[in-house]
């Protein structure tokens, strides 16, 4: 079953005020960078429940949501777990 | 031209809310409801499966658990809830800053000056609809009208994820078959009032002569005959900002029945202490004390009165709820749950006109006294200083009102 993961996240805030994610940091220390944002929307997860603002990245060429609820972040897990 | 507007209800809101968050809740019938143990038990929200089991909305859980005994319980989470409550509210404010609230889960928008930015007001209607889904993972039914009344119809008329079109055209197909305690304000004593005139339907009224209607119910029946005839036209609420508080109250179930004014005085005791607490920390005063009531059969009424001077002194308030208490309440039906609030408020800043029969000296000790007693609260816990009332039943007065006090209803007329 999916589950809701929270993540460390690494984020750059501009001088604008805006913030990007630029890293997921793994359970297990693993680093892992986004090499691309594709879309930035507010939209629910009903996959792992949820809700928040939705980055679409793309990390070693897959493209994952990353979700920002409130103060922290959490990604859909298939289940293979963190 | 006719003004175009909506109304929006979250489906089963709580219920929703917490499907989103716990997917393993969505395949089960689970319902939201309070705490077993203490009696705090009704069912304040259900899905559609324990919808579909016959569970309804205010009966008892133990009541819903006969019927459903599969049925999952959640408490409830109040902050997600308001959390939720404001994030839909910023959906509905990119479409027009007319929006009136009308509890945590309804609201009319007035979508006149904006319709034509957005094409048809079904596309709108839909429009919003999918935006709710799609960002917040909840569901709401629309409602589509020529007015207030209507759209509220309409929202009600089918649901979850729906949208209904209630036009001048259409309003005798859709609205007028419709059983009259569909209708807005009439509750169960109206009902039973226009049943004996014969009227079931919100057609019936609206084709009963409005002199028999006034006849019956006073100015009510005028009133009713308008909304069930599509002619009420009350103003959509301009909201630019968070409205100011316009009133504090706080009500509990107790852990046991009330059946005499003892009983009951013990937890208005209790309440007013918190009433009182609150309107000081919010530097407001109280024109205006009402007590709700809710029996063991969930029947309630609420009644007000107005006091000549603003205050925001426990004893004043509880004495004031305590003469409501003991006017209107007779005690053939034990109560289950009562409630205090105060209204029309003024801020402390502003001047007082002093009379002559108020011993001003014994008020101004009475509010150091009380001061002197939230100090010692805040410091050293609620419990610490307590009226000795409270010894006479150690049940009844174990609660902290503070904790969970109430979000009542908006009134629906202004003023």
């Amino acid at each position: 079953m999916a589950k809701k993961i929270y993540v460390d996240v690494i984020l750059q805030h501009s001088k604008e005020g805006q913030i990007r994610p630029l890293a997921i940091v793994w359970a297990n220390g693993v680093k892992y960078t986004i090499d691309k944002i594709t879309q930035i929307t507010r939209a629910a997860s009903t996959i792992a429940g949820g809700t928040g603002i939705r980055y679409t990245c793309y990390i070693q060429g897959q493209a994952r949501y990353l979700f920002l609820e409130e103060d922290r972040w959490f990604i859909e897990s298939k289940g293979q777990g963190a | 031209m006719d003004r175009v507007i909506l109304h929006c209800d979250l489906n089963s809101f709580y219920a929703s809310v917490e499907c989103l968050h716990h997917p393993e809740y969505r395949n089960v019938p689970m319902a939201v409801g309070g705490d077993v143990e203490k009696r705090h038990g009704i069912i304040l929200a259900k899905n559609q499966l324990a919808k579909k089991a016959g569970v309804t909305t205010g009966e008892a859980l133990w009541q819903a658990l006969q019927k459903c005994p599969d049925l999952i319980l959640v408490k409830p989470n109040f902050s997600h809830y308001l959390r939720f409550s404001r994030m839909v509210r910023a959906i509905y404010a990119d479409y027009s800053d007319k929006i009136e609230s009308f509890g945590i889960d309804e609201v009319w928008i007035d979508v006149t000056e904006s319709i034509h930015l957005f094409g048809t007001p079904r596309a709108l209607a839909d429009a919003i609809r999918e935006r709710v889904k799609l960002e917040l993972g909840v569901t709401i039914s629309v409602g589509v009208s020529f007015n207030k009344v209507f759209a509220k119809l309409g929202s009600d008329y089918k649901k979850p994820d729906a949208t209904t079109e209630i036009t001048r055209e259409n309003m005798k197909e859709i609205v007028w078959p419709l059983p009259i305690e569909d209708l807005l304000y009439v509750g169960r004593a109206t009902t039973q009032k226009l049943h004996l005139l014969g009227i079931y339907t919100i057609g019936d009224c609206a084709t009963t002569e409005v002199a028999v209607l006034k006849r019956r119910l006073g100015k009510w029946g005028e009133v009713l005959w308008r909304f069930a005839n599509g002619e009420e036209n009350s103003v959509v609420s301009v909201q630019h900002y968070e409205p100011l508080v316009k009133s504090i109250g706080n009500s509990t179930t107790c852990p046991r029945d009330l059946r005499s004014l003892q009983d009951v005085k013990i937890v208005t005791y209790i309440l007013a202490e918190s009433v009182a607490a609150r309107l000081k920390e919010a530097h407001l005063m109280a024109s205006v004390i009402s007590i709700g009531v809710r029996d063991i059969h969930l029947k309630g009424f609420t009644r007000q009165i107005k006091l000549s001077q603003a205050t925001h002194l426990s004893d004043d308030i509880a004495h004031a709820a305590m003469g409501l208490f003991d006017k209107n309440v007779d005690f053939t039906t034990p109560l289950r749950s009562i409630g205090v609030k105060a209204s029309d408020l003024s801020v402390i800043e502003l001047p007082i006109q002093l009379d002559l029969f108020t011993d001003q000296v014994a008020h101004q000790r009475a509010l150091n006294l009380e001061n002197t007693i939230d100090v010692i609260r805040e410091r050293y816990g609620f419990n610490s200083v307590q009226r000795l009332m409270m010894k006479e039943d150690p049940l009844l007065s174990q609660f902290n009102p503070k904790q969970d006090h109430v979000i009542f209803p908006e009134s629906y007329f202004k003023g």
